[in-house]
């Protein structure tokens, strides 16, 4: 069997057939192999990548910005992108939409006008911007020609704001925040959870009522307490920044539990005596010797803990004690949608909710592979 | 076996102490005091109040003294005479304002999780005994996503749901013309009618997980000798299954009780303020916005002094359903 090295994909894949490959490969190759077979995790990270690529360019993705109010384009339901009109296939078009009142209820509709096809265009220019407040340009991935009518393919809320450009934005924001506060978790836990489990004694115990007495504390209302303190004038920015640090202040605990566990389990093993016999520092037999076996477990934690910082930020958010207005997150975009009457009245102001629930899931998953695949060498 | 709870209930003290105090500073967090808080509603109101007036207020709240101080006055009056402080913005003893809310919480709470178990427990057999069919996927999901939603939006799309579907009238405890009527039939079946979202919102989350646990548990120990040795002695499937592997799988609900509770306070923080009950959450929120510092603080002390107290009761439930641990 001729095998092009050249192409590592392929043969990784023979090397994994033949057997003798499996003894040489090394651990990320035999994490990755094992990954792989898992379906679910790895749409999911495929997924999760597509994510982050569009919140890292939302300024092109989103059509408008995500806070140009349209005074007559008010709660506008989504719009569907059609390539079928009058019964022969079109280049993708929306119908054009228009404003009328209901003679009843004097409530505001909108009819299609089916006459009138608007073909969508991609790389068209509109709203200037800064693109990541660095480049002025005014390219947009997709848009309409026509400046009178806006594609709203997420519909608009009270203000006529598009949603989708809105939730593109808020995926900046509510998906960093997520990562920033698993970072964050992460140092604390990793701090105290090595000390905790390579000195043990008293050091261990005390830390361990420490991170049962913050298990203990419900911590919904304690995040409220911690976030209701900020106050409203501060820079948004900054809030973020603490918004994210709270979230990791009470989270950390479970990465510390792993961290320590690990730690426990591989402070008796022959290798680490080894170093210590050598003569090595506490110092580097922790960093060179024992976190590296560990990095694959402290990797699937953390991404199962991201899902908790982004619920934790929505939550707070909804809540109006989080990021606040005019800072787009997933979290305030829900806001809108707090009470029946708007949820009845514009049923896609939940699209962010969906979002939301979407990602926490994805991460749920691939942190369940990752987790799985995390000792290679085991079974 | 005394000893072991003398020892947990010793233990549970220090705790108590640390979530006392850090209830109270949280409270003082917040850059400003109440009487800044409601100088500013006063001054939104068109009303004109001086600065001499506020640090009025503010000495005859006590609020200049130093935070040790008023945590001791604080912690004292508890104690000692049960008097949680004064909530300043409704002028009323806060004791007066949150054991109604707090009873409620706790019912809600109690409830939630009974119907928990009441999901998970058959649930999480039924898919170990059957692993890997239709329903055991179908659970599998459900467990995802019942993990996915946050409370709030579980609440908001039931409420939605029930609105548009099933044309109930949503939101609250019970219908407004049963407000302050005597309890009767029809308004125990509106409350009734009310009353499943939140439980459903709150049990969602837990049930998810314990499905998770119960599985597993229930696959490890479906496996061992003895269940084969039931089997042989010629016990149904049924006998076996709820007789003895359930028995031992079950430990995981009884330790997790503990932690099972400030989930459920958490939850019912956000869900009552979508759901507008009248339970801790929306008073809580309402009285952290206006640093109304002693209603906010005594409801943190109180549901964290709940949840010490149920990981209390179920370290000892633990320790005495299953002898292995007790002297762990």
């Amino acid at each position: 069997m001729s095998v092009d090295p050249n192409h590592p994909d392929l043969s990784l894949e023979v090397a994994a057939a033949d057997g003798e490959g499996l003894y040489t490969a090394r651990p990320w190759q035999l994490i990755w192999w094992r990954f792989r077979k898992h379906r679910l995790a790895l749409a999911s990270l495929v997924f999760l990548i597509f994510a982050y690529t569009v919140a890292i360019f939302a300024e092109f993705v989103a059509p408008y910005s995500p806070t140009s109010i349209e005074r007559l384009q008010t709660f506008v339901p989504p719009q569907v992108v059609r390539v079928w009109h009058d019964g022969a296939p079109h280049r993708p078009f929306i119908y054009e939409l228009e404003r009328t009142r209901d003679p009843v209820t004097a409530r505001v509709t909108y009819v299609q006008n089916r006459e009138n096809p608007i073909p969508l265009k991609f790389f068209v220019r509109g709203e200037d911007y800064k693109f990541w407040g660095i480049w002025r340009t005014d390219l947009h991935l997709f848009g309409l020609d026509d400046r009178r009518q806006k594609v709203n393919l997420l519909g608009t809320d009270s203000l006529g704001r598009d949603l989708f450009s809105r939730l593109v934005y808020g995926a900046r924001v509510t998906l960093s925040a997520g990562l920033i506060g698993v970072l964050f978790a992460f140092v604390l836990g990793l701090f105290f959870g090595s000390i905790s489990g390579y000195y043990g004694g008293f050091l261990d115990s005390s830390i361990q009522r420490l991170m049962e007495f913050i298990r203990s504390v419900p911590t919904i209302p304690l995040w409220m307490g911690l976030a209701a303190a900020l106050p409203i004038e501060w820079d948004p920015l900054f809030v973020y920044v603490l918004i994210t640090l709270i979230l990791a202040l009470i989270g950390w605990t479970h990465l510390a539990r792993v961290v320590r566990g690990r730690f426990l389990s591989l402070r008796t093993e022959d290798y680490v005596m080894a170093a210590r016999l050598a003569g090595a520092s506490e110092y580097r037999v922790i960093t060179k010797h024992m976190l590296p076996s560990m990095t694959s477990y402290i990797i699937a934690a953390m991404t199962l803990a991201v899902p908790e910082m982004i619920l934790g930020e929505t939550a707070l958010s909804f809540l109006g004690l989080g990021l606040r207005p005019p800072v787009v997150s997933w979290g305030v975009l829900l806001q809108d949608a707090q009470n029946l009457r708007s949820i009845s009245l514009a049923p896609w102001l939940l699209t962010p909710g969906l979002a939301v629930v979407t990602v926490v899931l994805a991460f749920n998953f691939l942190g369940d592979g990752l987790r799985d695949a995390a000792d290679p060498y085991g079974h | 076996m005394l000893s072991f709870i003398l020892r947990r209930t010793l233990w549970a003290i220090p705790t108590l102490i640390v979530v006392s105090f850090i209830s109270f500073l949280i409270i003082q967090l917040p850059p400003g005091d109440y009487a800044t808080a409601y100088a500013a509603e006063l001054r939104n109101g068109g009303d004109y109040i001086t600065e001499a007036q506020e640090e009025a207020i503010r000495t005859q709240l006590g609020l200049n003294d130093p935070v040790l101080l008023q945590y001791g006055r604080w912690i004292g009056n508890i104690l000692f005479h049960g008097d949680f402080g004064q909530s300043f913005h409704w002028n009323a003893p806060v004791s007066d304002l949150i054991w109604d809310r707090l009873a409620l919480t706790l019912l809600l709470s109690t409830l939630s999780l009974v119907f928990t178990w009441i999901i998970a427990i058959p649930i999480g057999v039924y898919s170990a005994q059957r692993q890997y069919s239709f329903l055991d996927y179908l659970f599998t999901v459900f467990g995802f996503l019942g993990k996915g939603i946050p409370d709030f939006l579980l609440a908001l799309v039931l409420m939605w749901i029930s609105f548009i579907w099933l044309n109930l009238d949503v939101g609250g405890l019970m219908s407004p013309q049963f407000e302050g009527q005597p309890l009767t039939w029809a308004k125990f079946v509106n409350i009734l009618s009310h009353i499943w979202i939140p439980i459903v919102v709150l049990a969602t989350g837990g049930a998810a997980g314990l499905i998770r646990v119960m599985r597993a548990n229930m696959l490890d120990e479906l496996g061992k000798p003895y269940v084969e040795t039931a089997y042989a002695q010629g016990l149904s499937e049924r006998q076996v299954v709820w007789r003895y592997p359930v028995r031992v799988a079950l430990n995981p609900f009884i330790s997790t009780v503990g932690w099972a509770l400030p989930a459920l306070f958490s939850g019912d923080v956000i869900t009552a303020v979508v759901l507008n009950l009248p339970t801790t959450g929306p008073l809580l929120l309402q009285a952290l916005k206006m640093q109304d510092m002693y209603l906010a603080g005594s409801f943190i002390l109180i549901l964290s002094v709940f949840t010490v107290i149920g990981t209390l009761i179920s370290d000892i439930l633990l320790a005495w359903s299953d002898p292995r641990i007790r002297y762990a």
